[in-house]
Protein backbone atom coordinates (compact mmCIF):
# COMPACT_ATOMS: atom_id res chain seq x y z
CA UNK A 1 0.00 0.00 0.00
CA UNK A 2 1.80 3.06 -1.25
CA UNK A 3 0.92 6.72 -1.03
CA UNK A 4 2.37 10.18 -1.21
CA UNK A 5 1.47 13.73 -0.33
CA UNK A 6 2.62 17.12 0.81
CA UNK A 7 3.77 17.53 4.41
CA UNK A 8 1.71 19.59 6.84
CA UNK A 9 3.55 19.94 10.17
CA UNK A 10 1.75 19.87 13.51
CA UNK A 11 2.95 19.85 17.14
CA UNK A 12 2.75 17.08 19.76
CA UNK A 13 -0.34 16.07 21.80
CA UNK A 14 -2.92 17.07 19.20
CA UNK A 15 -6.20 16.08 20.88
CA UNK A 16 -9.40 15.03 19.15
CA UNK A 17 -11.27 18.05 20.56
CA UNK A 18 -8.92 20.29 18.58
CA UNK A 19 -9.30 18.14 15.45
CA UNK A 20 -13.08 18.44 15.56
CA UNK A 21 -14.81 20.35 18.34
CA UNK A 22 -17.64 18.80 20.37
CA UNK A 23 -20.09 21.37 19.02
CA UNK A 24 -19.94 19.83 15.54
CA UNK A 25 -20.47 16.21 16.50
CA UNK A 26 -24.24 16.07 16.43
CA UNK A 27 -24.72 15.29 12.77
CA UNK A 28 -24.20 12.49 10.30
CA UNK A 29 -23.11 14.90 7.58
CA UNK A 30 -19.42 14.13 7.13
CA UNK A 31 -18.78 17.28 5.11
CA UNK A 32 -19.45 19.33 8.27
CA UNK A 33 -16.55 17.62 10.04
CA UNK A 34 -14.23 18.26 7.10
CA UNK A 35 -15.38 21.87 6.97
CA UNK A 36 -14.59 22.54 10.64
CA UNK A 37 -11.50 20.36 11.05
CA UNK A 38 -8.81 22.06 13.19
CA UNK A 39 -11.00 25.16 13.38
CA UNK A 40 -9.91 26.00 16.95
CA UNK A 41 -6.24 25.49 16.13
CA UNK A 42 -6.05 27.39 12.85
CA UNK A 43 -9.20 28.07 10.80
CA UNK A 44 -7.22 28.18 7.54
CA UNK A 45 -5.65 24.76 8.08
CA UNK A 46 -8.66 22.70 6.95
CA UNK A 47 -8.49 24.04 3.38
CA UNK A 48 -4.85 23.06 3.19
CA UNK A 49 -5.34 19.35 3.85
CA UNK A 50 -6.22 18.05 0.40
CA UNK A 51 -3.44 15.66 -0.55
CA UNK A 52 -1.62 16.31 2.72
CA UNK A 53 0.43 13.95 4.82
CA UNK A 54 0.20 15.27 8.37
CA UNK A 55 3.50 15.00 10.23
CA UNK A 56 2.92 15.55 13.93
CA UNK A 57 4.64 15.20 17.27
CA UNK A 58 3.97 12.39 19.73
CA UNK A 59 0.58 11.32 21.11
CA UNK A 60 -1.48 12.39 18.08
CA UNK A 61 -5.24 11.99 18.57
CA UNK A 62 -5.33 11.89 22.36
CA UNK A 63 -8.47 12.51 24.36
CA UNK A 64 -12.01 11.73 23.29
CA UNK A 65 -12.81 8.53 21.40
CA UNK A 66 -14.77 10.47 18.77
CA UNK A 67 -14.30 8.69 15.46
CA UNK A 68 -15.39 11.92 13.79
CA UNK A 69 -11.81 13.17 14.29
CA UNK A 70 -10.34 10.52 12.03
CA UNK A 71 -13.23 10.89 9.57
CA UNK A 72 -12.78 14.68 9.48
CA UNK A 73 -9.14 14.28 8.45
CA UNK A 74 -9.97 11.74 5.78
CA UNK A 75 -12.88 13.77 4.42
CA UNK A 76 -10.66 16.87 4.30
CA UNK A 77 -8.32 14.95 2.01
CA UNK A 78 -5.53 13.83 4.34
CA UNK A 79 -3.59 10.94 2.76
CA UNK A 80 -1.90 9.69 5.95
CA UNK A 81 -0.72 10.82 9.38
CA UNK A 82 2.87 10.34 10.54
CA UNK A 83 3.74 10.67 14.24
CA UNK A 84 6.13 9.05 16.75
CA UNK A 85 3.09 7.74 18.67
CA UNK A 86 -0.70 7.84 18.47
CA UNK A 87 -3.35 7.68 21.16
CA UNK A 88 -4.64 4.13 20.98
CA UNK A 89 -8.33 4.74 20.29
CA UNK A 90 -7.46 7.22 17.53
CA UNK A 91 -5.12 4.59 16.12
CA UNK A 92 -7.90 1.99 15.92
CA UNK A 93 -10.40 4.52 14.59
CA UNK A 94 -8.11 5.71 11.81
CA UNK A 95 -7.43 2.18 10.58
CA UNK A 96 -11.12 1.32 10.88
CA UNK A 97 -12.16 4.19 8.64
CA UNK A 98 -9.30 3.60 6.22
CA UNK A 99 -6.91 6.41 7.11
CA UNK A 100 -3.30 5.17 7.03
CA UNK A 101 -1.06 5.91 10.03
CA UNK A 102 2.70 5.65 10.18
CA UNK A 103 4.52 5.48 13.49
CA UNK A 104 7.75 7.36 12.87
CA UNK A 105 9.70 10.26 14.29
CA UNK A 106 10.63 12.39 11.28
CA UNK A 107 11.60 16.02 10.94
CA UNK A 108 8.97 17.97 9.12
CA UNK A 109 9.22 20.72 6.53
CA UNK A 110 5.90 22.15 5.42
CA UNK A 111 5.12 21.42 1.80
CA UNK A 112 7.82 18.84 1.24
CA UNK A 113 6.81 15.67 -0.60
CA UNK A 114 6.45 12.54 1.54
CA UNK A 115 6.11 9.03 0.15
CA UNK A 116 5.39 5.82 2.04
CA UNK A 117 4.68 2.14 1.65
CA UNK A 118 2.69 0.58 4.44
CA UNK A 119 3.09 -3.05 3.42
CA UNK A 120 6.81 -2.77 2.84
CA UNK A 121 7.24 -0.55 5.88
CA UNK A 122 9.12 2.53 4.70
CA UNK A 123 8.75 6.30 4.54
CA UNK A 124 10.66 8.80 2.40
CA UNK A 125 10.65 12.45 3.39
CA UNK A 126 12.97 13.44 0.58
CA UNK A 127 16.15 12.04 2.04
CA UNK A 128 15.72 8.44 0.95
CA UNK A 129 13.69 5.50 2.18
CA UNK A 130 13.66 4.87 5.91
CA UNK A 131 12.33 1.77 7.60
CA UNK A 132 9.32 2.11 9.86
CA UNK A 133 7.38 -0.38 11.95
CA UNK A 134 4.91 -2.28 9.80
CA UNK A 135 1.25 -2.46 10.70
CA UNK A 136 -0.07 -5.88 11.71
CA UNK A 137 -1.44 -8.02 8.88
CA UNK A 138 -4.91 -7.64 10.33
CA UNK A 139 -4.67 -3.84 10.21
CA UNK A 140 -3.25 -3.90 6.70
CA UNK A 141 -6.15 -6.07 5.60
CA UNK A 142 -8.63 -3.58 7.06
CA UNK A 143 -6.86 -0.65 5.39
CA UNK A 144 -6.67 -2.44 2.09
CA UNK A 145 -10.40 -3.09 2.19
CA UNK A 146 -10.90 0.64 2.77
CA UNK A 147 -11.90 0.32 6.40
CA UNK A 148 -13.66 -2.02 8.81
CA UNK A 149 -17.12 -1.58 7.29
CA UNK A 150 -15.95 -2.74 3.88
CA UNK A 151 -13.80 -5.43 5.48
CA UNK A 152 -16.81 -6.93 7.27
CA UNK A 153 -19.05 -6.64 4.26
CA UNK A 154 -16.63 -8.85 2.37
CA UNK A 155 -15.98 -11.18 5.30
CA UNK A 156 -19.65 -11.94 5.79
CA UNK B 1 2.45 -14.75 37.14
CA UNK B 2 0.77 -12.29 34.89
CA UNK B 3 -0.61 -8.82 35.31
CA UNK B 4 -4.38 -8.49 35.59
CA UNK B 5 -4.60 -7.61 31.89
CA UNK B 6 -2.55 -10.65 30.93
CA UNK B 7 -4.64 -12.92 33.12
CA UNK B 8 -7.97 -11.63 31.82
CA UNK B 9 -6.91 -11.56 28.17
CA UNK B 10 -5.08 -14.86 28.58
CA UNK B 11 -1.87 -13.94 26.78
CA UNK B 12 1.41 -12.19 27.51
CA UNK B 13 1.98 -8.48 26.92
CA UNK B 14 2.56 -7.68 23.27
CA UNK B 15 0.37 -10.50 21.93
CA UNK B 16 -2.60 -9.72 19.66
CA UNK B 17 -5.71 -11.61 20.70
CA UNK B 18 -9.36 -11.82 19.65
CA UNK B 19 -11.58 -11.84 22.71
CA UNK B 20 -15.27 -12.10 23.41
CA UNK B 21 -16.65 -9.18 25.38
CA UNK B 22 -18.95 -9.50 28.38
CA UNK B 23 -20.50 -6.04 28.00
CA UNK B 24 -20.51 -3.47 25.24
CA UNK B 25 -21.94 0.02 25.60
CA UNK B 26 -22.38 3.16 23.53
CA UNK B 27 -23.82 6.57 24.34
CA UNK B 28 -25.90 8.97 22.29
CA UNK B 29 -22.74 10.55 20.87
CA UNK B 30 -20.93 7.46 19.63
CA UNK B 31 -24.06 5.33 19.22
CA UNK B 32 -25.27 7.22 16.17
CA UNK B 33 -22.08 6.47 14.23
CA UNK B 34 -22.01 2.91 15.56
CA UNK B 35 -25.50 2.30 14.25
CA UNK B 36 -24.57 3.79 10.89
CA UNK B 37 -21.48 1.59 10.57
CA UNK B 38 -23.45 -1.45 11.78
CA UNK B 39 -26.06 -0.87 9.07
CA UNK B 40 -23.40 -0.35 6.43
CA UNK B 41 -21.85 -3.66 7.46
CA UNK B 42 -25.11 -5.29 6.53
CA UNK B 43 -26.74 -5.38 9.98
CA UNK B 44 -26.98 -9.15 9.89
CA UNK B 45 -27.92 -9.52 13.56
CA UNK B 46 -26.63 -8.49 16.96
CA UNK B 47 -24.44 -10.94 18.83
CA UNK B 48 -26.43 -10.77 22.07
CA UNK B 49 -28.79 -7.87 22.79
CA UNK B 50 -28.70 -8.59 26.52
CA UNK B 51 -25.00 -7.64 26.62
CA UNK B 52 -25.36 -4.44 24.60
CA UNK B 53 -26.19 -1.17 26.35
CA UNK B 54 -27.26 2.11 24.79
CA UNK B 55 -27.07 4.94 27.31
CA UNK B 56 -28.14 8.50 26.53
CA UNK B 57 -25.91 10.88 28.48
CA UNK B 58 -23.97 13.30 26.28
CA UNK B 59 -26.61 15.79 25.20
CA UNK B 60 -29.62 15.18 27.40
CA UNK B 61 -32.31 16.34 27.03
CA UNK B 62 -31.69 17.12 23.35
CA UNK B 63 -30.48 20.70 22.83
CA UNK B 64 -31.97 21.18 19.36
CA UNK B 65 -33.97 19.33 16.76
CA UNK B 66 -30.92 17.89 14.99
CA UNK B 67 -29.85 16.15 18.19
CA UNK B 68 -33.43 15.15 18.91
CA UNK B 69 -33.73 13.50 15.50
CA UNK B 70 -30.48 11.58 16.00
CA UNK B 71 -31.67 10.54 19.47
CA UNK B 72 -34.97 9.44 18.05
CA UNK B 73 -33.38 7.17 15.47
CA UNK B 74 -31.01 5.51 17.95
CA UNK B 75 -33.75 5.17 20.58
CA UNK B 76 -36.07 3.45 18.10
CA UNK B 77 -33.31 1.05 17.16
CA UNK B 78 -32.28 0.31 20.76
CA UNK B 79 -35.82 -0.32 21.93
CA UNK B 80 -36.82 -2.20 18.77
CA UNK B 81 -33.78 -4.46 19.00
CA UNK B 82 -34.31 -5.18 22.72
CA UNK B 83 -30.98 -3.69 23.75
CA UNK B 84 -30.56 -2.44 27.32
CA UNK B 85 -31.62 1.14 26.86
CA UNK B 86 -31.18 4.00 29.31
CA UNK B 87 -32.97 7.13 28.12
CA UNK B 88 -32.23 10.76 29.08
CA UNK B 89 -31.75 11.32 32.79
CA UNK B 90 -30.65 7.75 33.51
CA UNK B 91 -27.07 8.89 33.83
CA UNK B 92 -23.56 8.79 32.38
CA UNK B 93 -22.70 5.51 30.66
CA UNK B 94 -19.71 4.72 32.90
CA UNK B 95 -21.69 5.45 36.03
CA UNK B 96 -24.68 3.37 34.89
CA UNK B 97 -22.36 0.47 34.11
CA UNK B 98 -20.72 0.81 37.52
CA UNK B 99 -24.08 0.35 39.21
CA UNK B 100 -24.01 -3.43 39.22
CA UNK B 101 -23.28 -4.28 35.59
CA UNK B 102 -19.57 -5.04 35.65
CA UNK B 103 -17.82 -7.87 37.49
CA UNK B 104 -14.16 -8.58 38.22
CA UNK B 105 -12.37 -10.46 35.46
CA UNK B 106 -14.79 -9.42 32.71
CA UNK B 107 -13.90 -7.84 29.38
CA UNK B 108 -15.87 -4.62 28.95
CA UNK B 109 -15.78 -2.26 25.99
CA UNK B 110 -17.42 1.12 25.70
CA UNK B 111 -17.54 3.49 22.77
CA UNK B 112 -16.11 6.23 24.93
CA UNK B 113 -12.55 6.92 26.00
CA UNK B 114 -13.34 6.92 29.72
CA UNK B 115 -14.50 3.29 29.65
CA UNK B 116 -11.29 2.59 31.55
CA UNK B 117 -13.25 3.80 34.62
CA UNK B 118 -14.69 0.31 35.04
CA UNK B 119 -11.24 -1.17 35.54
CA UNK B 120 -11.89 -0.18 39.15
CA UNK B 121 -13.71 -3.53 39.47
CA UNK B 122 -10.73 -5.56 38.31
CA UNK B 123 -12.29 -5.88 34.85
CA UNK B 124 -10.40 -5.28 31.62
CA UNK B 125 -12.37 -2.25 30.51
CA UNK B 126 -11.37 -0.03 27.64
CA UNK B 127 -12.65 2.42 25.06
CA UNK B 128 -13.13 1.74 21.37
CA UNK B 129 -14.39 3.82 18.47
CA UNK B 130 -17.79 3.65 16.83
CA UNK B 131 -16.89 1.40 13.91
CA UNK B 132 -14.99 -0.96 16.20
CA UNK B 133 -18.16 -1.12 18.28
CA UNK B 134 -20.29 -1.86 15.21
CA UNK B 135 -18.16 -4.93 14.54
CA UNK B 136 -18.56 -5.92 18.20
CA UNK B 137 -22.34 -5.61 17.93
CA UNK B 138 -22.10 -7.98 15.00
CA UNK B 139 -19.67 -10.56 16.37
CA UNK B 140 -19.41 -10.11 20.14
CA UNK B 141 -15.66 -9.94 19.97
CA UNK B 142 -12.79 -7.69 19.06
CA UNK B 143 -9.01 -7.69 18.89
CA UNK B 144 -6.71 -6.38 21.59
CA UNK B 145 -3.01 -5.95 21.89
CA UNK B 146 -2.30 -7.21 25.42
CA UNK B 147 -0.79 -4.16 27.11
CA UNK B 148 2.40 -3.84 29.08
CA UNK B 149 1.56 -2.71 32.60
CA UNK B 150 2.82 0.08 34.79
CA UNK B 151 2.42 -0.74 38.48
CA UNK B 152 1.40 2.22 40.61
CA UNK B 153 2.14 1.41 44.22
CA UNK B 154 0.05 3.44 46.62
CA UNK B 155 1.13 3.53 50.23
CA UNK B 156 -0.23 5.16 53.36
CA UNK B 157 -3.51 7.06 53.32
CA UNK B 158 -4.74 10.46 52.22
CA UNK B 159 -4.44 13.25 54.73
CA UNK B 160 -5.87 16.74 55.13
CA UNK B 161 -8.32 17.84 52.45
CA UNK B 162 -6.86 15.70 49.65
CA UNK B 163 -9.15 13.20 47.95
CA UNK B 164 -9.05 10.49 45.29
CA UNK B 165 -9.15 13.11 42.52
CA UNK B 166 -5.89 14.54 43.82
CA UNK B 167 -4.32 11.08 43.57
CA UNK B 168 -5.62 10.70 40.03
CA UNK B 169 -4.31 14.11 38.95
CA UNK B 170 -0.97 13.44 40.63
CA UNK B 171 -0.63 10.19 38.68
CA UNK B 172 -1.39 12.03 35.42
CA UNK B 173 1.17 14.68 36.38
CA UNK B 174 3.80 12.03 37.07
CA UNK B 175 3.22 10.04 33.89
CA UNK B 176 2.32 12.87 31.51
CA UNK B 177 -0.37 12.88 28.83
CA UNK B 178 1.24 10.03 26.90
CA UNK B 179 3.30 8.34 29.61
CA UNK B 180 1.23 5.17 29.43
CA UNK B 181 0.15 5.11 25.78
CA UNK B 182 -0.86 1.55 24.72
CA UNK B 183 -0.25 0.38 28.32
CA UNK B 184 -2.33 -0.52 31.37
CA UNK B 185 -2.05 0.93 34.85
CA UNK B 186 -2.39 -1.40 37.82
CA UNK B 187 -2.95 0.21 41.21
CA UNK B 188 -1.39 -1.84 43.97
CA UNK B 189 0.00 -1.51 47.46
CA UNK B 190 -1.44 -1.17 50.96
CA UNK B 191 -2.87 2.26 50.14
CA UNK B 192 -5.51 0.68 47.90
CA UNK B 193 -7.31 -0.74 50.95
CA UNK B 194 -8.00 2.82 52.14
CA UNK B 195 -9.86 3.69 48.94
CA UNK B 196 -13.60 3.22 48.45
CA UNK B 197 -15.12 2.02 45.19
CA UNK B 198 -16.03 5.62 44.36
CA UNK B 199 -12.39 6.63 44.91
CA UNK B 200 -11.18 3.83 42.66
CA UNK B 201 -13.64 4.77 39.91
CA UNK B 202 -12.34 8.34 40.03
CA UNK B 203 -8.73 7.18 39.82
CA UNK B 204 -9.31 4.70 36.98
CA UNK B 205 -11.34 7.33 35.13
CA UNK B 206 -8.25 9.46 34.60
CA UNK B 207 -6.10 6.54 33.39
CA UNK B 208 -6.85 7.45 29.78
CA UNK B 209 -5.44 10.94 30.37
CA UNK B 210 -2.02 9.25 30.51
CA UNK B 211 -2.82 7.46 27.25
CA UNK B 212 -3.44 4.19 29.11
CA UNK B 213 -5.69 1.49 27.70
CA UNK B 214 -7.13 0.90 31.13
CA UNK B 215 -6.53 1.47 34.83
CA UNK B 216 -7.22 -1.40 37.22
CA UNK B 217 -7.60 -2.24 40.87
CA UNK B 218 -7.62 -5.82 42.15
CA UNK B 219 -11.07 -6.84 43.37
CA UNK B 220 -10.89 -7.06 47.15
CA UNK B 221 -13.29 -7.01 50.06
CA UNK B 222 -14.28 -3.43 49.30
CA UNK B 223 -15.18 -4.39 45.71
CA UNK B 224 -17.12 -7.42 46.87
CA UNK B 225 -19.16 -5.56 49.44
CA UNK B 226 -19.97 -2.84 46.87
CA UNK B 227 -21.16 -5.49 44.42
CA UNK B 228 -23.12 -7.22 47.18
CA UNK B 229 -25.11 -3.98 47.43
CA UNK B 230 -26.38 -4.81 43.91
CA UNK B 231 -27.02 -8.43 44.82
CA UNK B 232 -23.93 -9.64 42.97
CA UNK B 233 -21.30 -12.07 44.10
CA UNK B 234 -17.73 -12.27 42.87
CA UNK B 235 -14.35 -13.49 43.99
CA UNK B 236 -11.38 -11.50 45.19
CA UNK B 237 -8.39 -11.25 42.87
CA UNK B 238 -5.01 -11.74 44.39
CA UNK B 239 -1.85 -10.39 42.88
CA UNK B 240 0.55 -12.94 41.42
CA UNK B 241 3.30 -10.38 41.95
CA UNK B 242 3.87 -9.82 38.25
CA UNK B 243 6.87 -8.05 36.88
CA UNK B 244 5.82 -4.58 35.79
CA UNK B 245 7.35 -2.73 32.92
CA UNK B 246 7.79 0.16 35.28
CA UNK B 247 6.77 0.78 38.87
CA UNK B 248 5.86 4.10 40.41
CA UNK B 249 5.59 4.76 44.13
CA UNK B 250 3.02 7.20 45.43
CA UNK B 251 2.89 8.14 49.08
CA UNK B 252 -0.73 9.08 49.68
CA UNK B 253 0.02 11.11 52.82
CA UNK B 254 2.16 13.50 50.75
CA UNK B 255 -0.51 14.38 48.20
CA UNK B 256 -1.93 17.91 48.60
CA UNK B 257 -5.06 19.21 46.89
CA UNK B 258 -3.99 19.92 43.29
CA UNK B 259 -5.40 21.37 40.09
CA UNK B 260 -4.61 20.82 36.42
CA UNK B 261 -3.91 24.04 34.59
CA UNK B 262 -5.39 24.60 31.13
CA UNK B 263 -4.92 23.41 28.48
CA UNK B 264 -3.10 20.31 29.76
CA UNK B 265 -4.37 17.80 32.24
CA UNK B 266 -0.80 16.85 33.09
CA UNK B 267 0.27 20.31 34.22
CA UNK B 268 -0.41 19.86 37.90
CA UNK B 269 0.08 22.47 40.60
CA UNK B 270 -0.82 22.59 44.28
CA UNK B 271 -4.09 24.47 44.84
CA UNK B 272 -2.11 26.56 47.31
CA UNK B 273 -0.04 28.07 44.47
CA UNK B 274 -3.12 29.27 42.61
CA UNK B 275 -5.12 30.65 45.48
CA UNK B 276 -7.03 33.78 44.51
CA UNK B 277 -7.35 33.04 40.79
CA UNK B 278 -10.76 34.49 39.82
CA UNK B 279 -13.44 32.10 38.56
CA UNK B 280 -16.68 32.58 36.63
CA UNK B 281 -18.14 29.11 37.06
CA UNK B 282 -17.79 25.97 39.14
CA UNK B 283 -18.95 22.67 37.69
CA UNK B 284 -19.31 19.52 39.76
CA UNK B 285 -20.24 16.26 38.10
CA UNK B 286 -19.11 13.98 35.23
CA UNK B 287 -17.96 10.38 35.14
CA UNK B 288 -15.02 11.48 37.30
CA UNK B 289 -16.76 13.13 40.23
CA UNK B 290 -20.53 13.11 39.94
CA UNK B 291 -21.29 10.30 42.41
CA UNK B 292 -23.35 10.53 45.55
CA UNK B 293 -20.28 10.71 47.78
CA UNK B 294 -19.06 13.67 45.72
CA UNK B 295 -22.35 15.56 45.96
CA UNK B 296 -22.58 14.89 49.66
CA UNK B 297 -18.99 16.06 50.27
CA UNK B 298 -19.72 19.24 48.35
CA UNK B 299 -22.91 19.79 50.32
CA UNK B 300 -21.13 19.32 53.63
CA UNK B 301 -18.79 22.19 52.76
CA UNK B 302 -21.38 24.65 51.39
CA UNK B 303 -24.21 23.79 53.81
CA UNK B 304 -25.67 26.91 55.42
CA UNK B 305 -23.57 29.18 53.17
CA UNK B 306 -24.02 30.70 49.71
CA UNK B 307 -21.91 30.11 46.63
CA UNK B 308 -20.38 33.32 45.27
CA UNK B 309 -20.46 32.40 41.57
CA UNK B 310 -22.61 30.30 39.28
CA UNK B 311 -22.25 26.71 40.36
CA UNK B 312 -23.61 23.86 38.29
CA UNK B 313 -24.04 20.42 39.83
CA UNK B 314 -24.91 17.46 37.66
CA UNK B 315 -25.50 14.08 39.32
CA UNK B 316 -23.82 11.25 37.43
CA UNK B 317 -26.96 9.12 37.42
CA UNK B 318 -30.59 8.93 38.42
CA UNK B 319 -29.69 6.78 41.44
CA UNK B 320 -27.20 9.41 42.55
CA UNK B 321 -29.90 12.06 42.24
CA UNK B 322 -32.43 9.89 44.07
CA UNK B 323 -30.01 9.28 46.93
CA UNK B 324 -29.23 13.01 47.16
CA UNK B 325 -32.95 13.72 47.38
CA UNK B 326 -33.49 11.04 50.00
CA UNK B 327 -30.73 12.25 52.30
CA UNK B 328 -31.41 15.97 51.94
CA UNK B 329 -28.11 16.65 50.14
CA UNK B 330 -29.99 18.06 47.17
CA UNK B 331 -31.91 20.50 49.35
CA UNK B 332 -28.65 21.72 50.88
CA UNK B 333 -27.14 22.27 47.44
CA UNK B 334 -30.15 24.22 46.20
CA UNK B 335 -30.29 26.28 49.40
CA UNK B 336 -26.63 27.19 48.90
CA UNK B 337 -27.49 28.61 45.49
CA UNK B 338 -26.31 25.78 43.23
CA UNK B 339 -27.98 24.97 39.91
CA UNK B 340 -28.85 21.31 39.38
CA UNK B 341 -28.71 19.69 35.93
CA UNK B 342 -30.17 16.53 34.41
CA UNK B 343 -28.12 13.42 35.25
CA UNK B 344 -25.64 13.01 32.40
CA UNK B 345 -22.48 14.63 31.12
CA UNK B 346 -23.83 18.17 31.47
CA UNK B 347 -21.47 20.86 30.19
CA UNK B 348 -18.39 18.56 30.29
CA UNK B 349 -18.07 18.33 26.51
CA UNK B 350 -19.12 21.88 25.75
CA UNK B 351 -22.30 21.01 23.92
CA UNK B 352 -24.91 22.66 26.13
CA UNK B 353 -26.00 23.66 29.62
CA UNK B 354 -23.07 25.51 31.12
CA UNK B 355 -20.91 26.28 28.08
CA UNK B 356 -18.25 28.90 28.83
CA UNK B 357 -18.03 32.28 27.15
CA UNK B 358 -14.94 33.92 25.69
CA UNK B 359 -12.42 34.62 28.44
CA UNK B 360 -14.40 32.82 31.16
CA UNK B 361 -12.72 30.56 33.67
CA UNK B 362 -14.27 27.42 35.16
CA UNK B 363 -13.15 25.15 37.94
CA UNK B 364 -14.46 21.72 37.00
CA UNK B 365 -14.32 18.29 38.63
CA UNK B 366 -14.13 16.65 35.19
CA UNK B 367 -11.12 15.07 33.54
CA UNK B 368 -10.20 17.22 30.53
CA UNK B 369 -9.21 20.83 30.14
CA UNK B 370 -8.31 20.93 26.45
CA UNK B 371 -8.53 24.28 24.75
CA UNK B 372 -12.15 25.30 23.99
CA UNK B 373 -13.57 22.01 25.32
CA UNK B 374 -16.30 23.69 27.36
CA UNK B 375 -16.77 26.61 24.97
CA UNK B 376 -14.67 28.72 22.63
CA UNK B 377 -12.27 30.95 24.55
CA UNK B 378 -13.12 29.45 27.95
CA UNK B 379 -10.50 28.03 30.30
CA UNK B 380 -10.91 24.94 32.49
CA UNK B 381 -9.05 24.22 35.71
CA UNK B 382 -9.57 20.64 36.90
CA UNK B 383 -9.73 19.93 40.61
CA UNK B 384 -11.31 17.89 43.38
CA UNK B 385 -14.80 18.21 44.82
CA UNK B 386 -13.49 19.81 48.02
CA UNK B 387 -11.47 22.33 46.02
CA UNK B 388 -14.55 23.05 43.90
CA UNK B 389 -16.69 23.63 47.00
CA UNK B 390 -14.20 25.91 48.75
CA UNK B 391 -13.69 27.82 45.49
CA UNK B 392 -17.42 28.16 44.79
CA UNK B 393 -17.89 29.87 48.15
CA UNK B 394 -15.13 32.40 47.45
CA UNK B 395 -15.52 32.85 43.69
CA UNK B 396 -11.82 32.18 43.27
CA UNK B 397 -9.51 29.20 43.54
CA UNK B 398 -9.40 28.39 47.23
CA UNK B 399 -7.66 25.71 49.23
CA UNK B 400 -10.13 23.34 50.86
CA UNK B 401 -9.98 22.75 54.59
CA UNK B 402 -9.44 19.31 56.05
CA UNK B 403 -12.81 17.77 56.97
CA UNK B 404 -13.59 17.87 60.73
CA UNK B 405 -10.04 18.74 61.71
CA UNK B 406 -9.36 17.21 65.10
S1 LIG C 1 -18.90 13.12 31.71
FE1 LIG C 1 -17.51 14.11 30.28
S2 LIG C 1 -15.73 12.79 30.19
FE2 LIG C 1 -17.38 11.60 31.15
S3 LIG C 1 -18.35 10.46 29.47
FE3 LIG C 1 -19.46 12.40 29.70
S4 LIG C 1 -18.48 13.84 28.28
FE4 LIG C 1 -17.09 12.11 28.56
Amino acid sequence: MQGKGRAVCLPADIDTDIIIAGRYLRTKDRSIWAEHVFEDLDPSLGKNLKGAVIVAGKNFGCGSSREQAAIALKEAGVIAVVAPSFARIFFRNAINIGLPLIEADVTCTNGRQIAFDLSAGWIDTGTGKRKVARLSLHMLAILRAGGLVAYWKVKQ
Amino acid sequence: MGTLSERILGAPAGAYVDRAVNRAFVHDGTGVLTLESYRQMGAKGLFDPSRIHVIFDHIVPANNSTTATLHHELREFAVGSFLNFSDIGGGICHQCMSEGLVLPGEVVVGADSHSCTLGAFGAFATGVGATDMAAIWLTGETWFRVPETIGIRLSGRLSGAAEAKDIALSVVGRLGMDGATYKALEFIGDGTATLSMDDRLTICNLAVETGAKTGMFYADRITLSYLAGYGLTAEEQTSERPVYEQEIEIELDDIPPVVAIPPRVDSIRAVHDLTGLALDQVFVGTCTNGRYSDLSRFARIVRGKKVAIRTIIVPASRSVLAEAIRTGVLADLVAAGCTIGTPGCGPCLGAHMGVLGEGEVCLSTANRNFRNRMGVGGEIYIGSVATAAASALEGEITEPEAPDAG
